[in-house]
Order: structure tokens, then C-alpha cells, then sequence
């Protein structure tokens, strides 16, 4: 499981692509809001919290459909499949390893982007927290709904439709958290519950994720 | 003699075959009774006014959005312990039947907020966690759609209908905690110490049971038309080998 890990994560840097586009991606939404809403700084300083965290789960978004896509296309999915690990620890390495190249880094680039948004001082460390406990789940539910449409010839559209809907909850719980920090309100309940939702998610969703691929791949 | 016997496409179209007219006349029967006797022979509640006479068709088409997609859940758990085809495609035909209770449930609510709260749309948590719904449904929908092979859609949306209920109900308490409500609360509870008056209590329950043969009715036809389409396309598949 280790060596999966290994393999997806150097897959995933040389590779090209997934790794810097989804950080590139993440900037570009950041540096568009201010274009869309104008420059008051007010205005972006109240919404900044928000902002970040959808575009993190946008960019998080993106490279969705390189958890399976390009397994199932060469036949090692297959493979993996038959391999004495299970299908659920290999679903869950997938998204870890998902979760260090997309989620990780798009929680150590948000800081910096907050200061762009001109984030309030105490926002920055409850920004970092709440995305640093809400990206896993992003991801997990992300490798379900990468699971269900691994088969389909241009399933990346219907993969959004389906995904976002399930983003609903750690998004506003996320959001919550790191508004009222920003705010200087204590931000623990909803960070609490981000945190249930994340580790609810990584306690079920390994298993319909596998339940999706086993179908898929029949 | 079990109940499963009547999931054999065979026996379920026999079945359903003689109900599904009379339960559709039922089901006009109830909700035109319920909706002349609730609006001209009800008086206007004392704060609405006679815009508290939509109730009669947005509570009901609410209530069924909720249990089609509940209906859709029980079909999806059949159709993946025990292989029922008929459970399956009574989940697929239930769907559409859902997004359009769901609309209607929007909308007639859009117009009773409009004069009642001064907008049509605000981001309280019943109306958000109903358009999630919709989306819910937008989603299962697709999914249908996308899939060829029936037995391999069948069975993934029946896994995101598992999933989905669980982060709906996550997400319907989630926009409660984001935002408070301007809607009024439930109805027709049982253990509530406030329900509707019984003057518009009455009619409103015949509607309720109107909506619900009506949306039973509704599945039944679908369900049998999907029958019919699937035996359809059996038939061409055996012709075509034939000739081959």
C-alpha cells in the first residue's frame, strides 16, 4: 500500500499537469473574484473566507478524474483489483495520495492567497485549520464520485454534477469556520463538525467507492 | 407465498395492470375535491389571507418530493440485496415524478412568499436543502442517462442513491445551522401543540392522499412502460440475431 502511495504520488508530480495546474487554478479563481465584485476592500475582506474555500474545492475539482481515469484506461486498475489489498485501501490510498498532491497544498497556497483578498489578521490560522480538516473529505468524496464514473467516455461533466451536491456540507461547515474566525468569534462548532463530516466520509465512502469500481469494472 | 413473488415483471404487470386506472381516478377524485373544497369553502386565515390556499398543493407536492426520493432509497436496497429488476426500474421511473413534485414545490412557494415575505426566493434552509434536493435528483438523473449497459446503471445509481440520502439528510441539518428561517414550521406534525386549524386541516389531508395515489400511480405507469421498453428491446436484440 505504501508502494501504491509512492507510485500515485510520483504519477501525479511528473506527470505534468495535475500537480501545478490545480494550484494555477486556485490563484486564477482568487485573482477573478476581485474583477467580478470590485476592489473594495471591505467588501472582499468579508467575503475572503468563502472565496478561498470555493475555489479550493473547484480546484479540487479539477483533478478529480485523474484518480482512476488513467488506471482504468491501461488495465491497472484491473489489476489492482485482484491484488491481494483490498479494493477499499486501495480507494483510500488513492485519495490520500489525491489529498497530498491537490488538498495539501491548496491549504498551504490559501494563506497567501488570503492576503490578496485581504483577509483579517485572525482569519489566516482558522483559514488554514478548517481547510486543512475539510480537503480530505473533499477528496474522498471526490474518489466516489470518480469511482462511479471511471466507465464513462466523458464522464468529467457528470462527475461535477454529481460531486458538488456532496460538497454542500463541509463546504458550509468550513466556510462557518473560517468566517467566525475571521470575524474574531470562536470558531470551534463548525470546525467540529467539518471535522465529523471528514471523518464520517473516510469511514464510509472507501466502501461505495469500491462498490462503484467492482460494478465498473464487471 | 411470499411478497417477492410479485416483483417477477410477469406477475407485476398482471397486478398492476387493473389497479393503475382506478388509483388514478382516486387520485383526481381526492385532489379536486380537496382543492375546490379547500379553496371556496374554507375561510382566509386571519394574517394570509386567501394566499394561504396554496397550501393545498404545496405541502402535498413537498411531502412527495421527500418520499419519492425515500422510495427511491427502499427500491435502490432492494434492487441491490435481492436482484429485482421491477425495484430497479421503479426507482428509475420514480425520479423524474420527484424533480417535478420538487419544482412544484418551489414554485407554488416562490408565489406564496412573494406577497407573504416580500421576495420569491430567500436563503432559508428549508428552500436551500429543497434545492439541493433538486440537485440530488438533477444528478441521479444523469447518471441514468449516461450509463448503457441497465444492470451496471441500475446498480451505481442505486450506490449514489445510497450515498446521496446520507449527505441530503447532512446537508438539509448543515443549512440549518448556516442561516435562519423565515419559513414557518412543520404543519402536520403529530406531537406538535400547533397544527393548521381544522378547517383547513381536512381538505388538506385529501389532497395529501391524493398526491400520494397520484404519485403511486404515476410510478406504476412508468414502471411499466420501462417493462415494456426493456421487453422491447429484448425482442429487437433476438430479432437481430436471428437474421444474423
Amino acid at each position: 500500500m505504501i508502494g501504491l502511495l509512492m507510485r500515485d504520488l510520483r504519477l501525479a508530480v511528473r506527470a505534468g499537469g495535475g500537480f501545478g495546474l490545480g494550484l494555477a487554478f486556485f490563484l486564477i479563481v482568487t485573482v477573478l473574484v476581485p474583477f467580478g465584485v470590485g476592489p473594495d476592500t471591505g467588501l472582499l475582506a468579508r467575503i475572503a473566507p468563502g472565496i478561498l474555500w470555493i475555489g479550493a474545492l473547484l480546484a479540487c475539482l479539477l483533478s478529480l478524474d485523474r484518480i482512476f481515469q488513467l488506471d482504468f484506461e491501461d488495465g491497472s486498475l484491473d489489476l489492482l483489483a485482484t491484488a491481494p489489498v483490498p479494493l477499499e485501501g486501495v480507494v483510500a490510498i488513492k485519495a490520500l495520495a489525491h489529498w497530498l498532491t491537490t488538498g495539501l497544498p491548496l491549504t498551504l497556497a490559501a494563506p497567501v492567497l488570503g492576503v490578496l483578498l485581504n483577509l483579517p489578521g485572525p482569519g489566516f490560522i482558522w483559514l488554514l485549520v478548517s481547510l486543512a480538516i475539510g480537503t480530505p473529505a473533499l477528496s474522498i468524496i471526490g474518489a466516489f464520485g470518480a469511482a462511479l464514473t471511471v466507465g464513462l467516455k466523458r464522464g468529467g461533466l457528470l462527475m461535477s454534477l454529481l460531486v458538488l451536491p456532496l460538497y454542500v456540507p463541509s463546504l458550509i461547515f468550513g466556510t462557518e469556520a473560517a468566517r467566525r474566525g475571521a470575524e474574531g468569534l470562536a470558531g470551534g462548532a463548525p470546525l467540529m463538525f467539518a471535522a465529523g463530516i471528514t471523518l464520517g466520509s473516510l469511514a464510509i465512502l472507501p466502501f461505495a467507492a469500491a462498490a462503484a469500481l467492482r460494478i465498473n469494472l464487471r | 407465498m411470499s411478497i417477492w413473488k410479485y416483483a417477477n415483471p410477469l406477475k407485476f404487470m398482471g397486478w398492476t395492470g387493473p389497479i393503475v386506472v382506478p388509483m388514478a381516478v382516486l387520485a383526481t377524485v381526492c385532489i379536486l375535491t380537496g382543492i375546490i373544497w379547500g379553496f371556496f369553502f374554507t375561510p382566509d386565515d386571519y394574517r394570509m389571507g386567501s394566499s394561504v390556499k396554496i397550501i393545498y398543493i404545496h405541502v402535498p407536492s413537498a411531502m412527495m418530493a421527500i418520499n419519492a426520493w425515500a422510495m427511491m432509497l427502499v427500491a435502490s436496497l432492494i434492487w441491490l440485496v435481492r436482484r429485482h429488476h421491477v425495484s430497479a426500474l421503479a426507482a428509475k421511473a420514480a425520479a423524474p415524478i420527484g424533480v417535478v413534485m420538487t419544482l412544484i414545490a418551489l414554485i407554488t412557494g416562490a408565489i406564496w412568499g412573494q406577497p407573504m415575505w416580500g421576495t420569491w426566493w430567500a436563503w432559508d434552509p428549508r428552500l436551500t436543502s429543497f434545492l439541493i434536493l433538486l440537485l440530488f435528483y438533477i444528478g441521479y438523473m444523469a447518471m441514468w442517462q449516461a450509463i448503457e449497459n441497465p444492470d451496471t446503471a441500475a446498480d451505481l445509481t442505486s450506490v449514489l442513491c445510497l450515498v446521496g440520502s446520507v449527505f441530503a439528510i447532512l446537508s438539509r441539518y448543515a443549512v440549518n445551522f448556516w442561516n435562519q428561517g423565515l419559513h414557518q414550521g412543520a404543519s402536520l406534525s403529530l406531537d406538535a401543540e400547533e397544527n393548521v386549524a381544522d378547517v383547513f386541516w381536512f381538505p388538506l389531508v385529501l389532497t395529501i392522499v391524493g398526491f400520494v395515489l397520484l404519485f403511486i400511480a404515476l410510478v406504476l405507469i412508468r414502471t411499466r412502460t420501462e417493462i415494456r421498453a426493456r421487453r422491447l428491446f429484448s425482442l429487437n436484440a433476438r430479432e437481430r440475431m436471428n437474421d444474423a
